[in-house]
């Protein structure tokens, strides 16, 4: 299994029947394709979609029916669409079960950087900003280390998105939660050990007293 | 409301002017408007918009021509001649979290100061900004924002400019139609009254002053 596959799988099993989600571009999006047996999610596209399918067939798709970034998707039966003060107004006013996003960091307290890196890659926060300050749970999707660097740091280098720490942080070598504020080891990947993870963390890692094995 | 021929239209905005477009990466933006504009020359526009789209669609044809001094987005970053010009310093960019950036113009439209968001609490958009405490959560007071002209994209228009929008295309459209002192519409269907039903009509008439005939 590769390292995205790993990731989206995990994720996918913290989704819930009923869910409103919202997921981000690039390994979030990926969760769609994992979606457990019998639970039925609400997809948010925040270009104002709820009920967001697979893509209709070659030839088949409509201009004006897209994802956030401008590719043909599906509606799902029973699906919505409204503009984008609605589409924020869900995400900001608790109504949003779940976020799922890419990360460029993320620190020992679990404050992310995913949006910019200055004078390099200046591409707007776009709705990161709003997702992370307003949906109940933050998930972050995104591989433990980039060019062998570690992307899960002491402190954030790069600048926030938001001063609200994420919930779970789901790598392919393990799964982190911030209870108290503190990076906290609950799982690692099948085959993958704890002194592993913690070779690639730049930041204390407290072991969880019931650490287990990912169940993918 | 008036129908009006697409060069007119275009003519009425001035080089300098403020516009707001509707749009999303390309979807809902009225493209003949912006086709114009670009044929007409148009220069040191500001662009109030979503997004910079792509080279060549929507919003992105009128950064390569060169008819914006500055944008007012929340993302540019799939658009890099808006990267290109913003670094050459040929281009303003101010970047807005897309909530924020929804909710300020639908207050310029609301007749509101502003708004109080707990987004970009403690980050860099909070430079410069009122932090202001109610009930003891901190939030940013977002002020206004309004436009010379709002360049709205339609699905149905009626004789008398009722607008009903689709899909994904609505995304900005009703609000910024909603956010300027002239508000411009392109619709991809022109109907007779009474076709798009009161309950479904989104933007009432009344705020709407031109639609594009087809001509």
């Amino acid at each position: 299994m590769d390292a995205q596959t790993i990731i989206a799988k995990r994720i996918a099993q913290e989704l819930r029947d009923g869910m409103l989600v919202n997921l981000g571009i690039g390994i979030p999006t990926l969760v769609s394709k994992f979606v457990p047996p019998g639970v039925r999610v609400y997809f948010q596209s925040e270009n104002g979609l709820i009920g967001t399918g697979a893509p209709p067939a070659e030839g088949m798709h409509h201009p004006l029916l897209t994802d956030a970034g401008g590719k043909p998707v599906g509606a799902l039966p029973g699906a919505s669409t409204f503009d984008s003060a609605m589409s924020f107004g869900l995400i900001r006013g608790g109504h949003l079960d779940m976020t799922v996003l890419g990360a460029l960091q993320v620190d020992a307290a679990g404050h992310l950087a995913n949006w910019m890196i200055p004078g390099k890659m200046v591409p707007g926060m776009g709705g990161a900003m709003d997702l992370v300050s307003g949906a109940k749970r933050v998930i972050v999707a995104m591989q433990h280390t980039a060019k062998g660097q570690p992307k899960i740091v002491r402190q954030c280098s790069l600048p926030l998105t938001s001063s609200r720490p994420v919930d779970l942080v789901v790598t392919e070598l393990a799964v982190i939660a911030f209870p108290d504020g503190r990076a906290t080891l609950l799982e690692t990947a099948p085959g993958v050990t704890v002194g592993q993870v913690r070779e690639a963390t730049d930041a204390e890692l407290r072991v969880s007293e019931r650490v287990s094995t990912m169940g993918l | 409301m008036k129908t009006i021929l697409l060069k007119d239209a275009v003519a009425l905005i001035p080089d300098g002017a403020s516009v707001m477009i509707g749009g999303f990466m390309g979807v809902g933006t009225p493209e003949r408007l912006v086709d114009e504009l670009v044929r007409q020359g148009k220069r040191n526009l500001t662009v109030i918009a979503n997004d910079n789209a792509l080279p060549g669609i929507g919003i992105g044809k009128l950064i390569s021509a060169g008819a914006v001094r500055k944008t007012i987005a929340s993302h540019i970053g799939l658009n890099p001649e808006t990267q290109k010009k913003m670094l050459a310093g040929e281009l303003e960019v101010d970047l807005v979290p897309q909530g924020s950036l929804i909710e300020r113009i639908r207050a310029g439209g609301f007749g509101l100061g502003g708004v109080l968001t707990p987004t970009g609490v403690g980050t860099v958009v909070e430079k410069g900004k009122q932090r202001i405490e109610v009930e003891g959560k901190p939030y940013l007071l977002e002020t206004s924002l309004r436009a010379d002209f709002a360049l709205v994209q339609a699905f149905l228009a009626d004789y008398i400019g009722n607008l009903y929008y689709a899909l994904t295309a609505r995304n900005f459209n009703p609000v910024i139609a909603m956010a300027a002192d002239t508000v411009i519409v392109e619709a991809d269907n022109i109907v007779p009254v009474g076709v798009i039903a009161p309950d479904q009509v989104v933007t009432p008439a009344p705020v709407v002053d031109y639609i594009l005939s087809h001509a």
